[in-house]
């Protein structure tokens, strides 16, 4: 339980996490100066993000030291989030498919 | 252990609890916290899908980096970071036993909650007056400022509450005498606080710099 472990070095923790920031920033701008594509800029910013959000998990909500099925009860809502991007995207793309073929449609009825 | 005893052991974090909670021993209120914040979480992952959802999906999608600007808000990051490092301080000290260390802690987070929602109202107020409104904005999509207010409305009303609970907090461990007895209570403030941190780490992430 975490009221027994010895506490985790913040200020550490603290640094890790503003660095990260800096970097997260950083790389926003890095397609001006290089030849970087923007789906390498999201997957760096995905990854950054997740390593952040784990360290506040893991360390200042103690998470590292709670029961593995404490763990499992905070993980859950990651996982039922991410099955919902499946869920909505098919059904996203379908209607954004739908209007695009409306929309040639339209204008040949208008030019009528 | 006589039932006197018992009782005595029970009562020394201000609540009764009747049978030990299997997750997280030191109470059943920890054990709460964690599932309401999944619960939450579930909540925010939901918004956070259907905005990857809505935008995957628009041809004309503005680029928020651009619109909103990130000056402000990276400011705001930094700060929500310094809040739960103020938070994990709180607890530290009032977990050595120094009362006046840990409520001034306790402020300092409050503080930094109210700056970072004083902050929102006016990134809030100067993106009204360029023109995003909830149903419609001059870049693009309406509903990129439909998402936007809705899961930064969403988030700030998580920290104005975080606030409130943190000077309920401030109050309470100024009530009571002995610093061991407010332990677990603060320690479930903490973890409300971090979430609220951990949110804005993936809202600043997907909302702003994506």
């Amino acid at each position: 339980m975490a009221g027994d472990h010895q506490h985790p070095n913040y200020m550490a923790i603290f640094y890790w996490l503003a660095i990260l920031t800096v970097g997260e920033i950083g790389v926003v701008f890095l397609p001006h100066y290089l030849p970087i594509s923007k789906l390498t800029v999201g997957v760096f910013l995905c990854a950054f993000a997740i390593v952040k959000a784990a360290m506040v998990a893991m360390y200042f909500m103690h998470l590292k030291f709670e029961t593995r099925t404490l763990g499992l009860i905070a993980v859950t809502p990651l996982a039922i989030a991410t099955l919902l991007v499946f869920v909505i995207l098919p059904d996203a793309f379908f209607v954004n498919h739908k209007t695009a073929n409306l929309k040639p449609a339209a204008e040949g009825a208008a030019k009528h | 252990m006589s039932a006197a005893t018992s009782h005595a052991a029970a009562t020394s974090h201000g609540a009764v609890e009747p049978a030990e909670s299997p997750l997280t021993p030191e109470s059943w209120g920890k054990l709460g916290m964690w599932i309401f914040l999944a619960g939450d979480a579930v909540g925010f992952g939901t918004l956070l899908a259907a905005y990857g959802g809505m935008r995957a999906t628009s041809g004309d999608w503005p680029n928020p980096f651009e619109v909103l600007g990130i000056n402000l808000t990276a400011a705001m990051t930094f700060l929500l970071i310094c809040s739960s490092v103020t938070m994990v301080k709180a607890l530290e000290w009032l977990g050595k036993g120094d009362r006046t260390r840990a409520r001034m802690f306790l402020f300092f987070t409050a503080l930094g909650g109210a700056i970072f929602v004083s902050c929102q109202a006016y990134e809030w107020s100067h993106l009204i007056h360029r023109g995003l409104h909830i149903n419609g904005n001059p870049w693009g999509a309406a509903l990129f400022g439909t998402s936007f207010f809705i899961v930064t409305g969403f988030h700030g009303l998580h920290v104005t509450a975080g606030v409130i609970y943190l000077l309920a907090n401030i109050a309470v461990v100024s009530r009571r005498p002995d610093p061991a007895a407010s332990y677990n209570m603060v320690e479930i403030t903490g973890l409300y606080w971090h979430f609220v941190d951990l949110v804005w780490i993936m809202v600043f992430t997907f909302m702003y710099l994506l």
